[in-house]
C-alpha cells in the first residue's frame, strides 16, 4: 500500500531546504515530493498539517546488549524503542557478550534484525574480543554486513594496532570508530575531573584523557589516510583538535551524544548514577563548545550512545554503577530544545540524518528526495509529555531525564516504506 | 533555631547555625559520660542500626556507646562486601532491616554517596559514618568540638590539614566545617594528593609545610594509607615523612599554644612521630572522648525527632 504524507513542513537536510509539501511513498521508496499530490488507489494518507516531516533519524552509536544481556535490552525491543524515538537506522556497538568480532556474530545480529522495527546495522569489533591486541577479520565482517568497526567502550591503547586498523579501512571503505580515552590517565575515574569531583570525593577523569587520544588518532589518520571517526566528543579541546585536523585530513569525522549537548556534570549531583556516562558529562564551557561544533560543522553527527543498564547495577552505588544511559526516546525532544537554543533546526536534523548517512556511506538515506529509501518521520513539535519509566519502551530505564517534561514527539515513523510506529493518541486527536 | 533533620549526610549542606546547634547539644551531653551511671533515657525505645559496609572499630564503637548512653537499642553489623557481590544491593540490605522497624541507620561505606542512596530509599534517619572519599561529618563535628573546647573559639583561627587530602573524607568534612565556622583552612601535602580544586571549597592550598605550620592554631595530621605509594601518589613513604611527617624539627615550627590533632588510627613514624603524639598539646585522645558526646548529639537531633 502506498503512503501519502500530506501538508507537512518538510525538512530536507541534504539540500538544506524546508517547505510545505506532500510525499508519496511507493514500494519502499520516495516516489514523489510535490505540492498537492492526489491519493490514488489503495493509499494510506497521513495528515501532517502543522507537523514536521523529516528523514528517519540515523543513530550510528547505540548498544542493544544482545547477545549476552537480553535482560537489559534486545535487538527487537531496542528497535521498537528506537522507532518510537524516530529512528529508522541504528548501528549497534559490538561490546556484547560474546563481542561482535566475527562473521558469525555479525550474521547473528543481522538475522535477529530481520524482525526489528527499524534497520539495525551491526558495528564489528576492531580487535578480537575487543582486547586491543589482535585485529579481527574486517573483510569477513564487512561482507556479512558490518557497517563500521569499533572497540567502543574501550580505547585501543596500542598505537600500532590502531594504525593497522586505520590502514585496513581503506580496503573496505568502512570507518574505524575510535573511543578516544587514555585508559591509564582515566584509571578508576567515574566522573569529570574538577571541583565537583573533588567535593564529591569521586575519582575524576581529566579532559586530557580524551584530548590525548583524539590527537593521537588524528595523527594516525594523517599517517595512514585511513577512515577515522571519533566517537562521542565531550570536551572543548577535543572539538578544537578535530576542527584543526579536518582542514588537513578531510576523511575524518566525529560525533557528539545528545546528552553531552543537553547536560553538564551537575547532573551527577546527589550521586545520580543515571547520569554516569563514558565519556563523563563535562562543564558548561564544554557543552557550549560542543554545540558550536555542531553549528559550524566540526561535528558531523549526533548520536544517542543508548546504553541500557539494569536497575540493580545502576543502584549499586555511584562508583560501582556501569557507565551509560538510554536515549532513543528522549533524543528528538532534546534536539528540538537545541534548536530553541540557537542551532538552526535544519542543521540539527542534518546531524541526525544526512550527516551519519554520509559517514556510513548510506547514499539512499538521510534525505527526502525522489528515489531515496522511504525512511520518514512525522513529528509533532508542540506535543508535551513527561519522561517516566512507564512512558519508555526501552527495557532498561536508566536515564537522568526521568520526571522531566519533554516537548516534541514522534507521531509516525515510516521505515523502508512501512509504518513501524504510530502514536495512537495523536492519531485519534486528529 | 534547633537543628532537626532526618539525616546527616555531610557538613556541606549544613549552615553555621546547624553546626553550632549540634555542638551546643553535644556540650550538654558530654557530662553524662563522666557520671557513675552513664545513661539518660533520651532515646529509650528507639532502635539504631550500625550498618558498616567497611571495617571500622573506633567509629562503630563510638556510635554504639553514644546510642547506649541515650538508652537506645543498638544493633551493629559489618556487612561483608562479598554479600553485596552475591546479589543484594545496598538498598535491599537497608530496606530489609528497615522492614524490622528501626529508627536510624548509621552507615559507613567505601563508596561515596552510599548513605545518600540509602537515605533516598528508607524513611528512617540516616547518619553518614564515612562514605568513600566524600564526607565523615561526625568526625569533623567532634574535631570542631575539641578545638572549641581547647582554644575557646573557631572563628579566626588557622587550621593546617596535612596529608592525603585527595582520599580523605575527614579532610573534606573538616574543610566545610571549619570554613563555615570562620576558621582559615590550609590544605598541605604533595600535589599528587592535594587537588588544586580544593580552593573552591574554601581551603588555601600549599605544598610548603612551613607555610602551613606557620601561625597555625591547629595542626591536623591525616592518616597516610601505605598503599598510596604503590599507586604512585608518593615516591616513597620515607620521603613523605621527611617532607610532611610531623617530627621534632617541624614541631619546632609550630607556635606556642597550638594543638595537634589526628583522626586515628595513627601510623606512628610515618605522618607523625611517636614523641609528637605524646605531647601535652596533642588532643588525639580528647577527640576520641568527645566523639561520644557529638554522636549522642547527632543521634538525638535526628532520631529523637522521629515520631
Amino acid at each position: 500500500m502506498d503512503i501519502l504524507i500530506k501538508n507537512g513542513n518538510v525538512l530536507e537536510p541534504a539540500q538544506a531546504t524546508e517547505g510545505i509539501c506532500d510525499i508519496l511513498v511507493r514500494q519502499g521508496r520516495i516516489a514523489r515530493v510535490a505540492k498537492n499530490i492526489k491519493a490514488e488507489g489503495s493509499c494510506r494518507v497521513i495528515e501532517a498539517k502543522g507537523l514536521y516531516v523529516m528523514p528517519g533519524l540515523i543513530d550510528m552509536h547505540c548498544h542493544l546488549r544482545e547477545p549476552g544481556r537480553e535482560d537489559e535490552e534486545t535487538i527487537y525491543n531496542g528497535s521498537l524503542s528506537a522507532a518510537r524515538g524516530g529512528f529508522t537506522t541504528i548501528c549497534c556497538m559490538p561490546n556484547t557478550s560474546p563481542a561482535l568480532d566475527s562473521k558469525v556474530a555479525i550474521s547473528f545480529v543481522k538475522h535477529r534484525a530481520l524482525a526489528a522495527a527499524c534497520d539495525v546495522l551491526p558495528v564489528g569489533a576492531i580487535t578480537i574480543n575487543r582486547e586491543g591486541r589482535e585485529l579481527a577479520s574486517f573483510g569477513e565482517m564487512a561482507q556479512e554486513g558490518a557497517c563500521a568497526f569499533s572497540d567502543d567502550g574501550d580505547c585501543i591503547m596500542d598505537s600500532l594496532i590502531m594504525r593497522r586498523a586505520l590502514e585496513y579501512t581503506k580496503l573496505y571503505g568502512k570507518k574505524v570508530i575510535s573511543h578516544a580515552e587514555d585508559k591509564f590517565l582515566s584509571k578508576n575515574g567515574v566522573m569529570n575531573e574538577g571541583a565537583l569531583s573533588v567535593q564529591m570525593g569521586l575519582i575524576g577523569i581529566p579532559r586530557q584523557a580524551e584530548e590525548i587520544m583524539v590527537s593521537r588518532d588524528v595523527c594516525l589518520a594523517e599517517l595512514t589516510g585511513g577512515l577515522l571517526h571519533v566517537a562521542h566528543l565531550s570536551t572543548r579541546e577535543a572539538v578544537e583538535v578535530m576542527k584543526r585536523a579536518k582542514r588537513s585530513c578531510p576523511g575524518i569525522s566525529c560525533e557528539v551524544t545528545i546528552h553531552h549537548l543537553s547536560l553538564t556534570e551537575e547532573a551527577v549531583g546527589g550521586y545520580n548514577a543515571n547520569a554516569k556516562v563514558s565519556p563523563p558529562l563535562r562543564t558548561a564551557r564544554d557543552q557550549k563548545a560542543l554545540i558550536e561544533g555542531v553549528k559550524d560543522g566540526t561535528i558531523d553527527c549526533i548520536v544517542t550512545d543508548n546504553a541500557p543498564h539494569s536497575q540493580e547495577e545502576k543502584e549499586s552505588g555511584f562508583e560501582n554503577a556501569p557507565f551509560g544511559m538510554v536515549g532513543f526516546e528522549t533524543a528528538l525532544p532534546l534536539s528540538l530544545e537545541l534548536a530553541e537554543r540557537g542551532v538552526p533546526l535544519l542543521q540539527v536534523v542534518s546531524r541526525w540524518t544526512a550527516g551519519p548517512a554520509r559517514i556510513l556511506g548510506l547514499e539512499d538515506r538521510g534525505s527526502i528526495s525522489e528515489g531515496k529509501r522511504a525512511d520518514i518521520i512525522v513529528v509533532d513539535p508542540g506535543k508535551e509529555w513527561t519522561c517516566t519509566e512507564e512512558s519508555l519502551q526501552s527495557k532498561s530505564k536508566n536515564t537522568p531525564f526521568l520526571g522531566r517534561r519533554m516537548k516534541g514527539k514522534v507521531s509516525v515513523t515510516v521505515c523502508n516504506g512501512k509504518i513501524v510506529f504510530e502514536d495512537k493518541a495523536s492519531r485519534e486527536k486528529r | 533555631m534547633t537543628w532537626h533533620a532526618k539525616d546527616l549526610i555531610g557538613l556541606e549542606n549544613l549552615t553555621r547555625e546547624n553546626i553550632e546547634n549540634i555542638l551546643e547539644t553535644a556540650d550538654s551531653f558530654k557530662e553524662i559520660s563522666s557520671r557513675a551511671v552513664k545513661k539518660v533515657p533520651a532515646l529509650r525505645g528507639k532502635t539504631i542500626v550500625n550498618l558498616f559496609f567497611e571495617p571500622s572499630t573506633r567509629t562503630k564503637t563510638s556510635f554504639e556507646l553514644a546510642a547506649k548512653r541515650l538508652s537506645a537499642d543498638v544493633l551493629s553489623f559489618e556487612v561483608a562486601t562479598s554479600s553485596i557481590s552475591k546479589g543484594e544491593t545496598i538498598v535491599d540490605t537497608a530496606q530489609n532491616i528497615e522492614a524490622m522497624k528501626v529508627d536510624c541507620f548509621v552507615v559507613r561505606h567505601s563508596v561515596s554517596g552510599a548513605p545518600e542512596l540509602i537515605s533516598r530509599n528508607v524513611s528512617s534517619a540516616v547518619i553518614n559514618a564515612g562514605d568513600g572519599c566524600h564526607e565523615h561529618p561526625t568526625q569533623a563535628l567532634l574535631d570542631l568540638f575539641t578545638v572549641k573546647e581547647a582554644l575557646g573559639r573557631i572563628e579566626g583561627i588557622k587550621i593546617a590539614i596535612i596529608g592525603d587530602i585527595l582520599h580523605s573524607r575527614v579532610a573534606r568534612s573538616n574543610i566545610w566545617g571549619f570554613s563555615k565556622l570562620g576558621a582559615k583552612v590550609y590544605a598541605c601535602g604533595p600535589p599528587t594528593i592535594v587537588p588544586a580544586q580544593l580552593d573552591r571549597m574554601g581551603a588555601v592550598i600549599t605544598y610548603d609545610i612551613k607555610e602551613a605550620l606557620q601561625d597555625a592554631d591547629v595542626v591536623y595530621i591525616l592518616r597516610l594509607q601505605k598503599e598510596r605509594q604503590k599507586e604512585n601518589f608518593l615516591s616513597s613513604l620515607k620521603e613523605y615523612s621527611m617532607y610532611y611527617g610531623i617530627d621534632g624539627i617541624k614541631y619546632g615550627m609550630i607556635k606556642k599554644g597550638a594543638v595537634i590533632m589526628h583522626p586515628g588510627p595513627m601510623n606512628r613514624g610515618v605522618e607523625i612521630k611517636s614523641e609528637i603524639a605524646e605531647k601535652e598539646n596533642a588532643l588525639i585522645l580528647d577527640q576520641v572522648t568527645n566523639g561520644i558526646a557529638v554522636r549522642m548529639s547527632v543521634l538525638y537531633l535526628t532520631t529523637g525527632s522521629i515520631k
